[in-house]
């Protein structure tokens, strides 16, 4: 099967042609979102991070940056910097220009404070935006796509109709040669046990359990019930009672068909060399996750909903599912589909899998999912360490 | 639509699709169970007598132990269910 996207430099396909605006630290976020206000098109990240971090912390957070600027839904990149924090643009600017794709920096101290700088990245952000409206949409094959599955505001419905659902579209595309990423590791504890048959090597297996026993770990280092942060409260008054049951309801993102090709960490790119269905570390938090996924490379997010939730990405369409008819109706300019139906009107999970992966097909295609159409950029970033 | 959802054969807790009354008459695999209070639409009824300190099943496998004997009919949920996992108040 064919879609139509963008081609990059580096032999990749994007589903969208954004200019991304990366600041490079808290510092800079302010300055980089006006600069991206002033452009059609250009997106930036909003975020907390990029100074003062240390080790695996530090490297995991230059990793999302430099991930999420070769993402291939990205034309080109601009990278603004304060000058005097831990993650410097230059480096993070270098990194992403190894993909062949525009990429500059801008440094606020170079440049003289905020309203110069932000002369300066207009200026540059309009040429960059002249420069990839000038690629049309060409043809790939669809074995190039990467989808991610997320759930958040989960009920028992999730579990019951839209997680299999989301699970049988994947599985879909996996069939065509394509790729999928689950992750949420929090919500594995419970549903390891079942999960941890599905990797091919003792290597992977022992990996996969190392995740689920270090996030419950932390979890324990709290010194409190998980229950109340996870499940969360909105997840018990739809009826979910433990983490266990959570779990074992978001498992069902992954399909029935296929093992898993590779466990990796938080926004590891998937390779276009081994394509099929990952296992990455993220927490269960939604922004952390999908922010992990799309930074691992995934083109767009299949998310399932309970009880409702408009969040997006910023460089992404992410598709919101809920198995929760009445969700459906009372949130229908933030769903754009419903696997309620599997509930109320005897519908089956085949059906609607094979409705939500046309979906897919038409959002690679180009069609607007709601929460693009409402402007929904979240970006939230996982976080292992502390800010020092 | 169903009442009710049965997720595995093991389970000893069913998903109610719709809201239960109390005093409801239900049939599950040819048994009669009399609703002995309101469940709210989602959450579950115990279809087995449940000891207290007792495994909870639903999608066949364990969701957590009764903190209190959950007679079949009852409303099973957070009031009477705690988690096995992530206790790091225990």
């Amino acid at each position: 099967m064919k879609l139509m996207g963008y081609k990059r430099q580096d032999g990749s396909f994007g589903i969208r042609n954004h200019i991304l605006v990366i600041p490079a630290s808290v510092c800079a976020v302010e300055t980089a979102a006006k600069i991206a206000k002033s452009v059609q098109g250009a997106v930036s990240l909003p975020h907390q991070h990029g100074c003062c971090q240390v080790g695996a912390d530090f490297e995991q957070t230059v990793r999302t940056f430099v991930n999420f600027g070769k993402h291939p839904n990205v034309g080109a990149v601009l990278v603004v910097g304060l000058g005097c924090e831990g993650i410097q643009s230059k480096s993070v600017a270098d990194q992403i220009a190894t993909t062949g794709k525009p990429v500059e920096y801008i440094i606020i101290q170079e440049n003289g404070g905020t309203p110069k700088t932000i002369a300066r990245g207009t200026e540059i952000l309009s040429r960059m935006a002249l420069e990839i409206s000038k690629i049309q949409r060409e043809e790939f094959d669809i074995s190039e796509l990467v989808l991610g599955l997320e759930c958040g505001g989960s009920d028992p419905t999730s579990g019951i109709a839209s997680n299999p659902a989301i699970g049988k579209a994947s599985d879909m595309l996996l069939s065509l040669g394509g790729s999928s990423v689950l992750s949420e590791t929090t919500e594995v504890i419970g549903a390891e046990h079942l999960l941890v048959d599905r990797f091919k090597t003792e290597e992977q297996k022992k990996k996969f359990l190392k995740m689920v026993d270090d996030t419950e770990k932390r979890a324990i280092a709290m010194g409190e019930d998980l229950r109340g942060t996870q499940p969360t409260p909105g997840n018990i008054a739809g009826g979910i009672t433990t983490i266990e049951e959570k779990s074992l309801g978001c498992m069902h993102k992954a399909g029935t068909a296929f093992d898993f090709v590779d466990c990796i960490d938080y926004a590891e790119q998937v390779s276009r060399d081994n394509k099929g269905l990952y296992y990455m570390d993220t927490p269960g938090q939604d922004m952390d996750s999908v922010t992990g996924e799309v930074a691992g490379g995934c083109h767009m997010v299949v998310f399932t909903t309970g009880r409702g939730t408009p969040t997006g990405c910023a460089i992404a369409p992410v598709i919101k599912i809920t198995g929760n008819s009445t969700t459906y109706h009372n949130m229908i300019d933030n769903i754009d589909l419903n696997a309620g139906k599997i509930i109320t009107d005897g519908a089956t999970v085949d059906e609607v899998g094979q409705e939500i992966f046309d979906e897919i097909i038409k959002v690679a295609n180009g069609k607007l999912t709601k929460a693009e159409i409402l402007g929904h950029n979240e970006f939230g970033l996982a976080r292992i360490g502390f800010d020092f | 639509m169903n009442a009710i959802l049965k997720v595995s054969d093991n389970d000893n807790v069913i998903t109610c699709l719709r809201a239960l009354a109390k005093g409801e008459e239900i049939v599950i695999e040819g048994k009669n169970y009399v609703v002995k209070e309101h469940i709210p639409q989602f959450h579950k009824m115990a279809i087995a007598n449940i000891k207290k300190d007792s495994y909870v099943y639903k999608y066949g496998q364990v969701i957590g132990t009764a903190t209190n004997d959950i007679d079949e009919g009852e409303y099973a949920h957070a009031h009477n269910i705690e988690s096995t996992r992530g206790r790091g108040d225990k």
